[in-house]
């Protein structure tokens, strides 16, 4: 094999461009979102753009220590750190410190670590490794039953920290599984049943059920041919009434009532009075009241005056939209989508399975953060809080978020050596 | 491998689709929908809190106490401040300019961006005349706020007063917010609850002007504010100022209650103040005032000075010592109590007296023999046993500890234990004869005129009380906290009382409260003469009437004034009568009450507040007095 050259051979400087594009425009609206007269320059630390700055230049001393360690080190590590922290997610639930409802945080001194979010790449690369050995078939029970633990160990833990956000990122790992040879029924059954959880939130049980049971009727009639065909069919109005009715369940009994308020407020029936409609309604105001090219950097009222809670970090899009317009959102979901277009490209020009999939984790989880946090901000999606990748205030996003692509990127330097 | 190659197109299909639809979406809210600009557009949203009317208080007779008027609090924004003409400003809000940089300095430092309190309390005439040129003065809004007024100037210690609600209870009580007013003393601080109501919020949009452009989402965000409940007090009015009056220009206090229900219906306490002297913007100065005024006008002495209850308290004891069968209402003693070498004197009267005759007469010997033989009776063993059961009695009369009065600072009084003797005399160093003064109502015992008044609300209903108490409706509904409807019965029977009410009758129609007679009623009572080391004696009486189906208990304490008789009785009697019958028949004793003056002079020594009460030598009770 032949030994790299130099570290920044072969490095796809797309993705790497693409990457500071957003860290900039990132950090440049992190300083409009909280801008305080009194701390003017963008480099003073006792404010989050200052700070971000810090999170930045230590994301881009991590992106260069990843370039420089040897790239077999990811492959072949792979389990163990997915273990590792699998671990620190045990740990954080029992030492760690409970913040706003959810227990997902180690403080150490002044620094807060949050394991979940390394939990992402580290269950990526496990899955890869996985996946990537040779003999495995996405067809045989058994891949998908080990994949399945794989992704459902580390959701269940964050779940237990009551931190939905992030656990709903877990869900993203089916593209991965799809791409891999996972069959589209999956991906279909998957829509309706998204579908249905909505429908049945929104319109009472009973008209779906009516609705369910005519169409039911209607497919065995046209399908009667084959007796194989109604039993499918009678099966699987079995399995969806009885996800209409767990759905309720599930709303009423399971659900917390902040997120019960929040799914209300975004089916639109109920109007909060404090929390989380008031700010969705705050967070439409400011990003349709950005017209076509924004109100112009710094001049966002709604954000000047604090309307839009968390502005710096899960509503960040907020001032984005605001002072930039349309404009601004275009340029911002235009970078996201060549990002995300980039990492498929760049993952279908692997040999190497294990890169392939694993980019194709990068991608999935990247699309997860950006449909989640932008549906959010222009009320598409209830409250739901992560961060908007690269660009929302973090140490903990940034830097996790910068390895996981920046292992991508060093992976993908090797992609011209034959395979091992 | 291969066959899935169709799979990344999908992938693909969904990301783009996903981003596609929120572009539209954008596109629509941002381009298209102009509504989110109109709300946004020069329009920012203002919180108004609607603070709620506090609830107002009422007399028995539903009579106004206090009410609320109101003020305006002048908010600031000093992000909106453009520049103006700050002197116009200063001269109408009527602040110099210099104060007005320093406001302004100091609402910037708290946040540029939220309100603050740039002036507080402005009077509505101010308010009219600011209202008229705010527009001028951008950055600038009103908050209405209401103060409390007090139409009749009394009562100030069982109304209390409000203030704001400081920091570390803003922490503790989430209701509270920072600038929220709180009851602070009297019921407006134990019915705070009630009285407070809860604070609404509205929500509106205003203009490059301040001016008010409309309700923000239709008010969908709004709550109302809901007033305070009233409170009808059990306090009579015209009671409660004739007894501010009498004791006008001396020192001491009145309690007066219903024993059919315990109602307060009179709490005087002198020398007092005018409750609307801590209202708003004056209140900080005049409290330190009052604080330092020597008389002490802040303290509540009808529940929180002790007195040594003198010869009143016989009738305690003599109730003791009947249900433990100890006397009965015939035992005669000999008419001499001595103690080593010396003797306790009495007043001159008729020999050979029974129980109802020594209350007449109100005889020391009798009682402190009384006293001696309880203590050191047998029955109970050693004198510690004696005392600690005579303790146990006195305790259930409500003495020595707190009765639960809808009040706040409440004191107990003191009753001393067992053990305070043991460490004053030593163990087992001491008997009835050692501390027999507690037998008259000497010595180590604390009673607050409330607990006075108390114990003759057991006298009239012969047995039992129920808890005094200030408020009788909360709205239109009767007060129903604090169990007030419970009857607490004192360790002695019905029936002994019957020959103590005899007693006390005769006090008033042949004995040393003759004075207190009015008209035809039967009026029982008990003077007393409460020995003060540091100058004269305080003057007291207690009293109920008519003795049938009472309708009024009283206790008079008067400082430094002399025999019982002397200034408490005929206070007393005139609150009785005017009760009773609504009129005054004795104008020259009326006038008298009211021009006497018993304030101390630079001359005499001023009252002295000392932690424990006097322990007085063991000497004789009358050795200092010089005969009448």
């Amino acid at each position: 094999m032949r030994k790299q050259q130099s570290i920044f051979q072969n490095i796809d400087w797309v993705l790497v461009i693409l990457y500071l594009a957003l860290m900039l425009i990132g950090w440049i609206n992190i300083y409009a979102a909280v801008y305080n007269e009194e701390h003017q320059s963008i480099l003073d630390i006792s404010q989050n753009y200052g700070r971000q700055l810090i999170w930045i230049t230590t994301s881009l001393v991590l992106a260069i220590f990843i370039l420089v360690i040897d790239g077999k080190f990811f492959e072949a590590f792979a389990i163990p750190i997915y273990v590792s922290i699998l671990l620190l997610l045990v740990a954080v639930l029992l030492l760690g410190r409970e913040v706003a409802g959810s227990k997902s945080w180690f403080e150490i001194g002044a620094f807060r670590i949050q394991p979940a979010e390394f939990a992402k790449f580290a269950t990526t690369l496990a899955l890869a490794k996985f996946l990537g050995t040779v003999n495995i078939n996405m067809q045989d029970l058994r891949t998908k039953l080990v994949a399945g633990v794989l992704i459902l160990i580390p959701f269940s833990l964050i779940l237990l920290q009551n931190d939905t956000g992030s656990a709903l990122v877990f869900g993203s790992f089916i593209f991965v599984l799809y791409r891999e040879g996972l069959s589209q029924n999956v991906l279909i059954l998957g829509f309706f049943g998204v579908l249905l959880f909505v429908l049945a939130l929104m319109i009472s049980k009973f008209t779906i059920l009516i609705v369910l049971g005519s169409l039911a009727l209607l497919a065995i009639f046209l399908l009667r041919k084959t007796r194989r065909n109604i039993i499918t069919v009678t099966v699987i109005l079995a399995l969806a009434s009885s996800m209409v009715f767990s759905v309720d369940y599930f709303f009423q009994n399971i659900l917390e009532p902040h997120q019960k308020e929040r799914i209300n407020v975004l089916l639109g029936k109920e109007t909060d009075l404090k929390g989380a409609g008031y700010n969705v309604n705050q967070s439409l105001i400011a990003i349709g009241s950005g017209g076509l090219v924004g109100k112009g950097f710094l001049n966002g009222t709604q954000t000047k005056f604090d309307f839009v809670p968390e502005q710096s970090t899960d509503f960040i899009f907020c001032t984005i939209g605001e002072e930039w317009g349309f404009v601004g959102t275009l340029t911002v979901l235009g970078l996201f989508t060549a990002l995300l277009y980039r990492i498929v490209f760049v993952a279908e020009r692997q040999k190497s399975h294990f890169t392939r999939i694993y980019a194709y984790g990068v991608a999935s989880i990247i699309f997860m953060h950006v449909m989640v946090n932008i549906g959010m901000t222009i009320g598409l999606l209830p409250v739901i809080g992560i961060p908007l990748p690269f660009i929302s205030y973090g140490g903990s996003s940034l830097w996790s978020f910068t390895v996981l692509l920046f292992i991508l990127v060093k992976l993908d330097s090797y992609r011209t050596f034959i395979l091992r | 491998m291969i066959q899935n190659s169709g799979h990344r197109y999908v992938i693909l299909g969904i990301f783009t689709t996903v981003i596609f639809i929120y572009l539209a979406r954008l596109f629509y809210i941002q381009v298209v929908d102009d509504s989110y600009k109109l709300s946004a557009n020069n329009n920012v949203l203002r919180q108004i809190i609607e603070y709620p009317a506090r609830g107002l208080v009422y007399d028995r007779n539903g009579k106004l106490l206090v009410y609320n008027e109101a003020v305006y609090d002048l908010m600031i924004i000093p992000r909106q401040v453009q520049p103006f003409d700050t002197l116009d400003f200063c001269n109408i809000i009527g602040i110099p300019i210099e104060d007005f940089r320093k406001k302004f300095k100091k609402a910037k430092t708290y946040s540029r961006v939220k309100a603050s309190i740039f002036e507080k309390q402005l009077s509505a005439e101010t308010y009219a005349v600011l209202q008229e040129k705010l527009f001028k003065f951008r950055g600038f809004f009103v908050q209405p706020r209401t103060l409390r007024k007090y139409p009749g100037k009394i009562g100030a210690h069982t109304l209390g007063y409000i203030g704001e609600v400081d920091d570390r209870l803003v922490l503790k009580n989430p209701y509270y917010r920072s600038g929220d007013y709180i009851g602070i003393s009297g019921l407006e601080q134990s019915y705070e609850e009630e009285l407070r109501g809860q604070r609404g919020v509205r929500t509106v949009m205003v203009d490059v002007f301040n001016r008010e452009k409309g309700s923000f989402s239709n008010g969908e965000y709004d709550s109302a504010a809901v007033s305070g409940k009233n409170l009808t007090t059990t306090l009579d009015l015209h009671l409660q100022q004739l007894g501010e009056k009498l004791l006008e220009n001396k020192i001491g206090s009145v309690v007066a209650i219903e024993p059919s229900t315990g109602e307060i219906l009179a709490i005087v306490t002198k020398p007092t103040y005018d409750p609307n002297l801590l209202v708003g913007r004056v209140r900080s100065k005049n409290y330190t005032k009052l604080l330092r005024d020597e008389l002490k006008p802040l303290f509540n002495r009808a529940m929180q000075a002790y007195y040594p209850p003198g010869s009143t308290f016989k009738l305690v004891n003599a109730l003791i010592a009947e249900q433990e069968q100890i006397i009965t209402s015939a035992t005669v003693f000999p008419h001499s109590f001595v103690v080593g070498s010396k003797s306790v004197k009495c007043h001159p009267h008729p020999a050979g007296l029974d129980l109802r005759s020594a209350v007449q007469y109100s005889c020391n010997p009798y009682f402190c023999n009384t006293f001696k033989v309880f203590v050191d009776n047998r029955k109970f063993g050693t004198s510690e046993n004696g005392y600690k059961i005579w303790r146990d009695y006195v305790l259930s009369f409500g003495i020595g500890r707190k009765i639960g009065v809808d009040l706040p600072h409440e004191l107990s009084g003191l009753v001393p234990k067992v053990d305070y003797f043991d460490r004053f005399y030593g163990k087992k160093r001491w008997k009835a004869s050692t501390i027999f003064s507690l037998g008259i109502g000497q010595g180590e015992l604390g009673i607050t005129p409330l607990q006075m008044a108390n114990i003759m609300c057991i006298i009239a209903n012969k047995g039992y009380y129920y808890v005094p108490h200030i408020v009788q409706k909360i709205g239109d509904k009767k007060n129903t906290t604090r169990n007030l409807g419970e009857k607490h019965y004192t360790k002695v029977d019905a029936g002994y009382f019957i020959a103590i009410q005899d007693g006390m009758q005769k006090v008033v129609e042949a004995g040393t409260g003759r004075v207190a007679q009015f008209g035809t009623t039967v009026i029982c009572g008990k003077t007393g003469t409460a020995q003060n080391p540091h100058g004269k004696d305080h003057s007291l009486f207690v009293a109920f009437a008519p003795r049938d189906n009472p309708k009024i208990a009283i206790a008079v304490m008067v400082e430094n004034a002399g025999f019982g008789a002397a200034w408490a009785a005929p206070v007393a009697s005139l609150m009785m009568e005017q009760y009773l019958t609504d009129s005054i028949s004795r104008p020259e004793l009326y006038e008298r009450m009211i021009k006497g003056n018993l304030l101390p002079t630079r001359q005499d020594s001023l009252i002295k507040k000392t932690d424990r009460p006097d322990v007085p030598e063991i000497e004789p009770v009358a050795i200092k007095k010089k005969a009448q």
